[in-house]
C-alpha cells in the first residue's frame, strides 16, 4: 500500500499509538501529578481532578491498543520488551491501576483523611509512570542486552543508564510543563495564575533537560532528518513556556503538544528499522521484519485500522468539544461523597 | 517454579479481572434500559433508579477497568514464549478489542458521567447504550481469542518457524466455541448483575425503603434473573456438546468417566480417591450424562483412560489428562450456584405475586447471599474451563510449560504476584465497602428540575463527578 510495506505502515501506526499516548495521556499524568502543588484547597483540588475526569480513561485506552497492537503486529517485539522490563512494567501497571481507582473513588467519601490518602495515590501515581515511560523509551532507542534468542539478559537495574535516566527526567518534566498548561486552559481565576507561574517555573528546568535528551538522541542514535523534529521538540516547548505566562493558553498547549509530538517522533525515528536492538548479540536485534506477524495477518489488521481509527478519532475529538469550558469554582458542587462514618439506617 | 508461579498468577489475576466483569456487562445494559424507560416516560422513579444503580455500575467498572490493563501486558510479561508462538492469531482479536471496544467504551461512560445536563436527553441516553455495546463487543473479541485456545481453527503451524500462523481470520471470528463461549458468558453476565439487583432490592423492600423505585427494580431483576438463568442452561448445554466434540479429554475428567460408556449416568455427587480415578459412593441420575454431550440419551460418552490413550497416539507420550477432582467438582459447582441463583429468583417471583412485597427475613438473607452464587458459578467456571484444558495452553497444539517467558526468574515472578497480590487484595476491601455502603444509602433524591432539559447556547452548569 502507498509503496511502504505492511511492516512498514505498522511500525507507523504504533508509532502513533504512542504518539497519541503520550500527548493525551501526558497531560493527565502532569495534572495528576501537579494535584498537590495547585490545589490548595478541596474546591481547588476537585477541579484540577475534573479538568480530566471525563478524558483520562479514554486517554488510557491509547496505551491498551498500543499493547494489543504491538502483540498483534510484532508479536517477538512485545514478548521480549514485556518479559525484559518486567519489574519496570510490574512498577507501571500498579501505578495505573493505582490512578484509576484513585480518580473514581476519591469523591466517594465525604471525608479529609479519605481524600488525602487518595491524592498521595494520584499524585505518587501519575509521577512514576511519566517517568518510567522516558527511561523505558530511551532503552528501546538505545538497546538492551538481548541473547540471540532475543531473549533479555539484563536485570531491572541494566535498564538505569545516564542515558535512560535522562530520558525519564525528560518525559516527566515535559508532561508536567504539559499538565500545568491544561490545567491553566482548563480553569480561570487563581488557580489558572497558579498554573501559568507553574508551567514557567517548571519549563525553565524542562528545556535544557529536554534539549539535552534530544541532543543526546541525536548524536547518538538519530538519522539525518531527525534534526528537524529535535529542532521542532525543542523550539516548541521554548514557544509553549513563552506563550503560556502571556495567557496565551491554547497555543502554549499546542505547542507542548508539538514537543511530545516531535520527541516521539525523534525516538521512534532513530529505532528505526529496528524494534529493540541488542547491545549485546547483534543476531538478538529484533527488526520491524524479524519481529513482524505474517502479511496476511498485517492485512487484515491493515483494514481494520482504517476503518475504525478515523471513527474514535472523531468521537474522542467530540468529547474533548463537548468538555472544553473552564471549571470555575462556582461549578464545582457540595461534596456528594458519604458521610465519614456509617450512616444510620432508616428502619 | 517460575512455571508454577506464572500460573498461579495468571489464574489469580484473571479470576480476579473476572469478579467485576459480568457485574460491568450486566449492569450497563440493564443502566441503560432503565434511562430509556425514564427518556420514554419520563417517570422519574426510571431516573432515580438509573442514577442509583449507574453509580454502583461505576464502582464496579473502575475494577474492571484497572484490572484489565494488567491482562493486557501479562501475556508478554509472564507468557512471552506463548506469545511469541500464538501472537500471529491471538494478537489481532485483543488489538481490535482495544480499537473497537475499549475506546467506544471509556469514551461514551466518560460523556456519560459527566454530561449529566449537558448533553441533550437523547444523545446522553445514547451515550450509556455505546458504552454497554462496547463491553459486549469487547468480551466478544476476548472470548473469540480464549476459544481459539480452546480450539484452534483458521490457522496453521508453521513447521520453518514453529509459529502457529492466520490463515482464515473469519474462521477465528465465527469459531463455534466462541459462539457457544459468548453466549454463555453473556447470559451469566445479566444472570450475575440480575442477582445484584435482587438482593439489594430485597434488602430495602424488607426495609420499607423507598418502595417505588426498588420494587420496580425488583422486577426488573426477577425478570432478568429468570431469562437469563434459562439462557445459562440452554447455552451451557450447547458448550458441553462442543466441548465433548472438540475437547473429549475436558468432558470426561468433568464427569470422572475413566472408562467410556453408552448410556453414560450424570453423578451429582461422588466420593472417591484422591485423583478421582476410584469412586467410593455416588449419587447418579442414568443416561444424562450421554444426553448433555451428546444429545442423545444412549449416546457413548469417552472415558479418561480412553483419551489418553489416544492422545499419546497423536501427541506422543505424556501425562494429557487434567486434573480431574478439580475438572469434576468446579462444573458442579457452577451448576449448582446457579440451581441456587434461580431457586431464590423463582422464590422472590413467588413471594412479589399481585403487588406484595417480599418481607421476609429468609428471603431477604437468601437474596443477599444470591448475590455472591453467580460470582462463585463465574470463577469456578473459568477455572474448570482453563484447567480442564490442561496440559495444553493452545489444545493439542502448545503445552503450557512450553509457553513460559524464559528469560523472568522466579524471582520476579514471585515479586510481582506478592504486589498484586496485596495491591488486589486492598482494593477488593476497599470497592467492597463503598458497594455496601451506597447499596444501603438508597437512591438520593432528585436534583432541582431545571437543569434536565438544557438548551443549546444557554449556560449551563457542568456536570462535576469527582
Ligand atoms: C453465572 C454463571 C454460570 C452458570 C450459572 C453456568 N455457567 Fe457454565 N460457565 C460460566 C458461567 C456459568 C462461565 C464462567 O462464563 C464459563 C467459563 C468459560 C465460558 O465460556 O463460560 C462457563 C463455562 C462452561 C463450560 C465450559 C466450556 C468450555 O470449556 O469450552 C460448560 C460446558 C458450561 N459452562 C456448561 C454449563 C451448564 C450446563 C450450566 C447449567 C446448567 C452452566 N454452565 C451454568
Ligand atoms: C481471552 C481470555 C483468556 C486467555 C487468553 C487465557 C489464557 C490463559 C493462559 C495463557 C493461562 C496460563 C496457562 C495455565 O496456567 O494454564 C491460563 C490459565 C488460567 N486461566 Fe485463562 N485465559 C483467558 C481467560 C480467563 C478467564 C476470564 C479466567 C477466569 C476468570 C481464566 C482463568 C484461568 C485460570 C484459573 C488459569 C489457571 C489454570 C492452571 O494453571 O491450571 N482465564 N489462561
Ligand atoms: C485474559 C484476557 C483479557 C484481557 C487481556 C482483557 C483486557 C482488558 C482491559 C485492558 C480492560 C480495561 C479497558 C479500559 O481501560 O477501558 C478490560 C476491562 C474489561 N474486560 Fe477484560 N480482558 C480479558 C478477559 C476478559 C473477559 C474474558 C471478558 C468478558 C467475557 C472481559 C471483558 C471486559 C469488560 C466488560 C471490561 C470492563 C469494561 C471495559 O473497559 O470494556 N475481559 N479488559
Amino acid at each position: 500500500m502507498f509503496g511502504l510495506a505492511l511492516t512498514d505502515i505498522w511500525f507507523l501506526l504504533i508509532a502513533l499509538l504512542w504518539t497519541g499516548y503520550f500527548v493525551l495521556e501526558g497531560f493527565d499524568f502532569g495534572v495528576g501529578a501537579l494535584l498537590g502543588v495547585l490545589g490548595r484547597d478541596e474546591t481547588d483540588r476537585r477541579r484540577v481532578v475534573n479538568t480530566i475526569g471525563p478524558l483520562w480513561d479514554g486517554n488510557e485506552v491509547w496505551l491498551i491498543v498500543a499493547g494489543g497492537a504491538t502483540f498483534a503486529a510484532f508479536p517477538e517485539w512485545y514478548a521480549s520488551l514485556f518479559s525484559g522490563f518486567y519489574l519496570a512494567l510490574l512498577i507501571v501497571l500498579v501505578a495505573l491501576i493505582g490512578r484509576g481507582v484513585a480518580f473514581e473513588y476519591r469523591g466517594k467519601v465525604d471525608d479529609d483523611r479519605w481524600r488525602r490518602r487518595w491524592d498521595a495515590v494520584i499524585i505518587g501515581c501519575s509521577a512514576v509512570p511519566a517517568l518510567l515511560w522516558g527511561v523505558a523509551f530511551a532503552n528501546i532507542v538505545a538497546g538492551v542486552p538481548l541473547d540471540a534468542d532475543h531473549e533479555y539478559t539484563g536485570t531491572f537495574v541494566t535498564l538505569l543508564t545516564p542515558y535512560a535516566l535522562l530520558g525519564g527526567l525528560t518525559t516527566l518534566l515535559v508532561f508536567l510543563v504539559h499538565g500545568a498548561v491544561f490545567v491553566s486552559l482548563k480553569t480561570d481565576g487563581d488557580l489558572r495564575l497558579r498554573a501559568h507561574r507553574l508551567a514557567l517555573r517548571l519549563g525553565l528546568v524542562a528545556v535544557p533537560v529536554a534539549g539535552g535528551f534530544l541532543v543526546w538522541t541525536q548524536l547518538a542514535h538519530g538519522k539525518g532528518w531527525t534534526l528537524v523534529s529535535v529542532a521542532l521538540a525543542a523550539g516548541a516547548l521554548v514557544g509553549a513556556v513563552l506563550l503560556v505566562g502571556r495567557g496565551r493558553e491554547g497555543w502554549a498547549f499546542t505547542l507542548t503538544a508539538v514537543t511530545i509530538v516531535a520527541t516521539t517522533v525523534t525516538l521512534f525515528g532513530s529505532l528505526y528499522p529496528d524494534v529493540l536492538p541488542s547491545s549485546t548479540d547483534p543476531a538478538g536485534t529484533l527488526t520491524t521484519t524479524n519481529a513482524a506477524s505474517t502479511p496476511y495477518t498485517l492485512g487484515i489488521m491493515t483494514w481494520v485500522a482504517l476503518a475504525v481509527t478515523p471513527i474514535v478519532l472523531a468521537y474522542q475529538a467530540w468529547s474533548y468539544w463537548v468538555f472544553r469550558r473552564r471549571l470555575t469554582r462556582d461549578d464545582i458542587p457540595a461534596a456528594t461523597g458519604l458521610p465519614p462514618r456509617e450512616p444510620v439506617v432508616r428502619q | 517454579m517460575a512455571l508454577d508461579l506464572a500460573r498461579w498468577q495468571f489464574g489469580v489475576i484473571t479470576v480476579y479481572h473476572f469478579l467485576f466483569v459480568p457485574l460491568t456487562i450486566g449492569l450497563s445494559l440493564l443502566v441503560a434500559m432503565m434511562q430509556t424507560a425514564w427518556v420514554r416516560t419520563g417517570d422519574e422513579r426510571w431516573l432515580r433508579m438509573t442514577k442509583f444503580w449507574g453509580k454502583l455500575f461505576l464502582i464496579n467498572f473502575a475494577m474492571g477497568v484497572v484490572t484489565g490493563i494488567v491482562q493486557e501486558f501479562q501475556f508478554g510479561m509472564n507468557w512471552s514464549d506463548y506469545s511469541r508462538f500464538v501472537g500471529d492469531i491471538f494478537g489481532a482479536p485483543l488489538a481490535i478489542e482495544g480499537l473497537l471496544a475499549f475506546f467506544l467504551e471509556s469514551t461514551f461512560l466518560g460523556l456519560w458521567i459527566f454530561g449529566w445536563g449537558r448533553l441533550s436527553p437523547r444523545v446522553h441516553l445514547a451515550t450509556i447504550w455505546l458504552a454497554a455495546i462496547g463491553t459486549v463487543l469487547s468480551a466478544y473479541f476476548i472470548l473469540a481469542a480464549n476459544s481459539w485456545m480452546q480450539h484452534p481453527v483458521g490457522s496453521v503451524v508453521n513447521p520453518v518457524t514453529g509459529r502457529a500462523e492466520l490463515t482464515d481470520f473469519g474462521a477465528v471470528l465465527t469459531n463455534s466455541t466462541a459462539v457457544g463461549a459468548f453466549t454463555h458468558t453473556i447470559t451469566a453476565a445479566f444472570l450475575s448483575a440480575g442477582m445484584f439487583m435482587l438482593g439489594i432490592s430485597a434488602w430495602h423492600l424488607a426495609r420499607k425503603n423507598e418502595t417505588r423505585v426498588f420494587r420496580s427494580s425488583l422486577r426488573m431483576a426477577l425478570v432478568t434473573v429468570l431469562v437469563a438463568g434459562v439462557g445459562v442452561v440452554v447455552t451451557g448445554d450447547l458448550q458441553a456438546k462442543l466441548m465433548t466434540e472438540q475437547q473429549p479429554m475436558k468432558m470426561a475428567a468433568a464427569e470422572a468417566l475413566w472408562t467410556t460408556s453408552s448410556p453414560a449416568s450424570f453423578s451429582l455427587f461422588t466420593i472417591g480417591s484422591l485423583d478421582g480415578s476410584q469412586e467410593v459412593w455416588s449419587v447418579r441420575v442414568p443416561k444424562v450424562l450421554s444426553f448433555m454431550a451428546t444429545g442423545d440419551p444412549e449416546g457413548t460418552v469417552e472415558g479418561i483412560n480412553d483419551v489418553q490413550r489416544d492422545s499419546e497416539a497423536r501427541f506422543g507420550p505424556g501425562d494429557y489428562t487434567p486434573n480431574v477432582p478439580i475438572a469434576y467438582w468446579t462444573f458442579r459447582v457452577m451448576v449448582g450456584f446457579g440451581a441456587l441463583a434461580l431457586l431464590v429468583a423463582l422464590a422472590g417471583a413467588w413471594l412479589q405475586r399481585g403487588g406484595r412485597v417480599p418481607a421476609s427475613r429468609w428471603f431477604t438473607y437468601a437474596a443477599l447471599a444470591g448475590i455472591g452464587f453467580p460470582v462463585v458459578a463465574n470463577s469456578v467456571g473459568w477455572i474448570f474451563t482453563e484447567m480442564g484444558r490442561q496440559p495444553w495452553v493452545v489444545y493439542g497444539t502448545l503445552r503450557t510449560a512450553d509457553g513460559v517467558s524464559p528469560s523472568v526468574g522466579p524471582a520476579s515472578v514471585a515479586t510481582s504476584m506478592i504486589v498484586f497480590t496485596l495491591l488486589y487484595g486492598v482494593l477488593a476491601v476497599v470497592e467492597v465497602t463503598l458497594l455496601v455502603r451506597y447499596a444501603r444509602k438508597g437512591p438520593d433524591p432528585l436534583p432541582p428540575p431545571d437543569e434536565a432539559a438544557p438548551s443549546e447556547d444557554a449556560p449551563r452548569p457542568l456536570a462535576v463527578a469527582y
